[in-house]
């Protein structure tokens, strides 16, 4: 070992020349390893090749740029490499052969732009169109909790500017390990879920609230392996004038740095994001979770929008993952363009940062835009009139190549077409089915216990203490918030009215089913697509665009990918049927940790319109001697329901999602809210028709009469605590008045569907078994007050 | 003055958030409505070209060191004069949420001793602490003084949301009696937390959301043309925004909030 692999160039500032031309396979390796570059054999001897060619050694600078551009999180080698399965068949690009062609097949007309930017924009109305994203962040919230969160956050609402959207509204969706795990139990370097879950919670209330955006949707999940892998999605919705979509650089035109100045917060946070978490992650990688400052993108946001109603940008872009690195480099590859940026004119945060760090740091709070030359003047103006810095750091240019400078120097020159040309990844897939069997026990002959048990369990119960510290009002366009009802029941779907012109609304929710990915990823997958869509339709929403985002393990164990696989086939299949595209997603992979992976998640979050928001519908019982209608078949399909977890199982009879019934299902429940013969509409999920009864009772302040032996049940479902707490998918309960029962069931006809009780004054739950006895007998203050205990109010 | 010829300057700085969905509010009732930087209102004079002032909801400069407590010395500083003018010729000024807190920083609120004074209260954080976005209940307390509630009857219960975590309205220890008879002597208590019912809540929590002394959700100077409160009267402005119009049908045309822009735009056509 005589080779040195550190060569310190002869310049004024810290520059360093890796000797890879001379490097073997060992030292390739040990180069991507003690420069964190997150790079296997097979691309560093890829990028040995390029620069033998070159006939010179890479710059520090440039290995780092390769290593952001090809790292899993940038470039997502898994979605778009080849995958092999152990019965034989080549996938090649899961992205291209199931999410894309989904959509790609369906060819929605609302369909702006899909899959070229950071975000998804759909047609919403006349001029005006949507942009939404949804992004995890879930590797930085396991070391920083409060910035990790707060900083996602604040990433994806840059990422809906990034297209020229004003942000209108935030989701978040989260994952937690047990709030009461054995402290004992806690492997080092993993932090207890507790101390997770308040970090998290804080930061994005912080980032949300300070920047004037309302998060209208989300959902809390606990899980297991959420301990040592916690999950945090965080979504936006923006809205823009089709026209202002502007993507027209071209070679000349000025590269505009805007927002925070750029310091050593965040470094390697995508690479880092492509590796498993360790014990010695917090020590290794806190330098990669950035800091928030969500004042500073509230005027940021000002500016992009006046920026945009001027017409002065030819395109934008967001620095996140990657920074700098990514942003200029993705921004060139577009527009078949070269770039040439002057690392000197970043502003810093504070004097000694070396250039590779300048270039690959994930400071929050700063955009790329590009202007042509004579505008320059102009939007400099709009951002000293909003105070905030924006600095010309290089231009567009016509050569095809990324030239970055440093003090008169070159530190880096790179052919941006190998720049963007990653050795294609291979891997191997493998799902094994999980040997699971159905439980045995013997049914209870009350169920009230257990009604109350489930609704207070963490997965069902109130999340009020903190949905109620997001501000899901301001911008005062929030028609149904996340509580309804006289008693603060909870919503399927937020419905916004973003046009002040227009009693269109934008209707959003979600789905995610982990339990059901422990039976059988396909079906959760299913599952979730079908929970997203009816929540959505469960308040007058339709015209439905999807959003994929997978949470996953290392994609390089073989079981893992398999599961994902099959995960991405149901995504096909489902989302087809029903007829809603999906515009846009991310897949966020290894997520292991000492504890193990992550239980294989998939968030789908569905953004549908209604077309006047007075047609609206809520959850809440409205009027006593209305009819409950169960719409929609009951099966035996408990695995992996709150039910069978209470009993300490997870069982085999995962739900399914029948397509052809479940597109039928959705579009009567449409038309039967549009006809106006829906007081109330709850989509039954977790829980089953027990919960979704209940919460609907206590929400009202009134009273049900239920008849289990009413219900459509199928498949040999013959006890009456199955047919409760069934989890089978595409069901709703609906509350209609006597008056248009016949109305509303004749456009039911042709669907399994039956009226099972009625709605009373007294606000009391009866349930009656299939043998007519009394199972469920409570009131529904006992049900509220067992749905809050677990969270508070 | 004609509705028409009324111009209404609401005032954002950085981290001011709730500034469009105000404009709406006043836009909606037919004035004039525009949304200015304090720079801007400082260099090009806004003020005297102004007939009321509104300081919005939001997080001012981040609410770093109190909430509202750097806008207030901004307030002072680069406006002072022109805004004491603007004050002692009787023209309104509405402080909502933050904009409330940059008024009691200001000493503008409850101003006793009229403007440009030491503050006199605070809005401090909420008990139970934390950040809350819920609706209230509030029972207007005016016997006719302040001129933004003119249109709400006394007594009369409104609802309108609140969201914020620093909105504990507190007097200086061993003040409180003194000063809270002087409010009540001088008419400047306007809003109080209540239930639906239109009870007080005596500090009951989440009726009084965030643990105000003597449950004070808003009050204006002796004057009654300066006024501040924690509720947001602009997302309780139409029927659709309520929480639960579903239970309706459909939702009413009107919230609760909007009597609040109508009664200051009242008193405008009426005073100039």
């Amino acid at each position: 070992m005589s080779r040195r692999l550190y060569l310190r160039k002869s310049v004024p500032f810290s520059l360093l020349e890796v000797n890879l031309l001379e490097a073997d396979n060992g030292d390739l390796a040990r180069i991507s390893r003690e420069m964190g570059l997150a790079l296997n054999l097979r691309e560093m001897r890829r990028v040995k090749e390029y620069f033998s060619k070159v006939g010179r050694n890479p710059t520090d600078v440039e290995l780092q740029t390769i290593g952001q551009t090809w790292s899993e999180h940038c470039y997502h080698k898994t979605f778009k490499g080849t995958i092999r399965t152990s019965d034989g068949r080549e996938v090649r690009s899961l992205l291209k052969t199931y999410i894309v062609k989904a959509t790609e097949e369906i060819d929605a007309p609302w369909c702006v732009s899909v899959f070229e930017d950071n975000a998804g924009i759909i047609h919403f109305d006349g001029d005006y169109a949507v942009a939404v994203k949804v992004e995890t962040h879930n590797h930085p919230s396991a070391i920083e909790p409060f910035g990790g969160a707060a900083t996602g956050v604040g990433g994806v609402i840059r990422d809906v500017l990034g297209v020229w959207a004003d942000p209108i509204a935030c989701t978040d969706v989260l994952g937690f390990g047990p709030l009461d795990y054995d402290f004992e139990k806690l492997p080092p370097g993993v932090k207890h879920p507790k101390y997770i879950f308040r970090g998290v919670v804080a930061g994005i209330g912080h980032y949300g609230n300070n920047m004037g955006i309302p998060t209208v949707n989300g959902a809390i999940y606990f899980d297991e392996s959420y301990t040592g892998n916690v999950v945090v999605y965080c979504g936006c919705v923006g809205i823009l004038p089709v026209k202002n979509y502007v993507k027209n650089a071209k070679p000349g035109d000025v590269i505009v740095l805007a927002g925070g100045r750029t310091g050593r917060d965040g470094i390697h946070g995508v690479t880092f994001a492509s590796l498993e978490l360790t014990e010695e992650s917090e020590t290794v990688s806190r330098p990669a979770v950035q800091i928030a400052n969500p004042i500073e993108e509230e005027k940021l946001k000002r500016a992009i929008i006046a920026v945009r109603d001027l017409g002065l940008g030819t395109s934008i872009t967001d620095l996140g993952g990657g920074g700098l690195s990514s942003a200029v480099g993705e921004t060139a590859h577009r527009f078949g363009c070269g770039a040439y940026v002057d690392l000197e004119k970043v502003p810093l945060k504070y004097p000694g940062i070396a250039p590779w760090e300048i270039y690959i740091s994930e400071s929050q709070e700063r955009m790329l835009l590009t202007v042509r030359e004579n505008d320059l003047e102009k939007v400099l103006e709009v951002f000293r009139e909003e105070d905030v810095e924006a600095t010309p750091i290089g231009r567009l240019t016509a050569d095809g190549r990324l030239e970055l400078r440093y003090r008169g120097y070159v530190v880096a020159d790179l052919d941006i077409e190998f720049l963007f040309s990653p050795p294609p990844v291979e891997r191997t897939a493998r799902w094994v089915r999980p040997r699971l069997s159905e439980p045995s026990f013997p049914e209870p002959e009350d169920l009230t216990s257990d009604l109350l048990k489930i609704l207070a369990s963490p997965n069902v119960a109130s999340k009020e203490s903190v949905v109620r510290t997001y501000d899901h009002e301001v911008k005062g366009n929030t028609v149904l918030k996340p509580f309804c009802g006289r008693y603060d029941g909870p919503s399927d779907a937020a419905v916004l009215k973003p046009l002040d012109g227009s009693w269109k609304g934008l209707v959003i929710s979600c789905g995610m089913n982990p339990r059901y990915g422990k039976i059988d990823p396909y079906w959760m997958a299913a599952s979730a697509i079908d929970e997203a869509i009816r929540n959505n339709t469960a308040v007058g929403g339709r015209r439905i665009s999807l959003l994929d985002n997978f949470v996953w393990g290392n994609p390089e164990k073989p079981d893992r990918l398999g599961s994902l696989l099959r995960a991405c086939e149901a995504c096909y299949r489902f989302a087809k049927g029903f007829g809603t595209p999906f515009i846009s997603g991310k897949d966020s992979l290894y997520n292991e940790s000492p504890l193990g992976p992550v239980t294989p998640t998939l968030l789908i979050t569905a953004v549908g319109v209604i077309p006047d928001i007075r047609r609206t519908v809520s959850m809440d019982l409205k009027e006593s001697g209305s009819i409950l209608y169960l719409v929609g078949a009951t099966y035996p399909e408990l695995g992996g329901s709150e039910y069978y977890r209470l009993k300490g199982f997870i069982g085999r009879s995962v739900p399914k999602v029948r397509i052809k019934e479940a597109a039928e299902t959705v579009r009567a429940v449409v038309k039967a809210i549009d006809s106006g013969y829906v007081k109330a509409c709850h989509d039954l999920s977790e829980g089953g028709l027990g919960v979704a009864a209940a919460e609907m009772a206590f929400s009202g302040g009134l009273g049900l009469e239920i008849n289990l032996s009413k219900v459509e049940a199928s498949g040999g479902l013959s006890r009456s605590d199955f047919v409760l707490f069934s989890e089978s998918n595409s069901r709703f309960l609906i509350e209609v008045p006597e008056k248009v029962k016949d109305e509303f069931e004749a456009l039911m006809k042709g669907l399994r569907f039956s009226p099972i009780g009625r709605v009373k004054a007294e606000g009391w739950l009866s349930i009656y078994g299939l043998n007519g006895s009394r199972v469920v007998d409570v009131s529904i203050k006992d049900l509220r007050d067992a749905w809050r205990s677990t969270f508070g109010g | 003055m004609e509705k028409g010829e009324i111009r209404v300057c609401i005032l954002r700085v950085g981290g001011t958030n709730c500034d469009a969905e105000t404009k709406r509010a006043f836009t909606e009732l037919g004035v004039e409505a525009e949304v200015y930087h304090i720079n801007q209102i400082a260099k090009r004079g806004i003020l005297q070209e102004s007939e009321a002032l509104v300081i919005p909801g939001g997080f001012s400069y981040g609410d770093y060191v109190r909430a509202g407590a750097i806008l207030a010395k901004g307030l002072l500083t680069k406006l002072g004069d022109d805004l004491e003018r603007f004050i002692e010729e009787g023209k309104p000024v509405l402080g909502i949420c933050n904009g409330f807190q940059v008024l009691v920083e200001a000493g503008l609120l409850p101003g006793f001793d009229g403007v440009g004074s030491r503050p006199e209260a605070a809005l401090t954080t909420n008990i139970p602490v934390g950040y809350r976005c819920r609706w209230v209940y509030l029972k207007h307390e005016n016997r006719g003084n302040c001129i933004f509630t003119s249109k709400v009857p006394r007594d009369v219960t409104l609802r309108i949301p609140v969201a914020h975590a620093e909105g504990r309205f507190i007097f200086p220890e061993g003040k409180e009696q003194e000063y809270l008879e002087r409010l009540y002597e001088n008419d400047q208590l306007v809003f109080r937390y209540c239930d639906e019912d239109g009870r007080y809540a005596e500090g009951r929590y989440p009726t009084n959301p965030n643990g105000s002394f003597h449950d004070i959700a808003g009050i204006c100077n002796p004057e009654g043309t300066v006024f501040g409160l924690m509720p947001h009267p602009e997302r309780a402005y139409y029927g659709w925004q309520l929480p639960d119009w579903t239970r309706r049908g459909s939702p009413p045309k009107y919230g609760d909030g909007r009597l609040i822009f109508e009664s200051m735009i009242d008193y405008l056509t009426r005073k100039f």
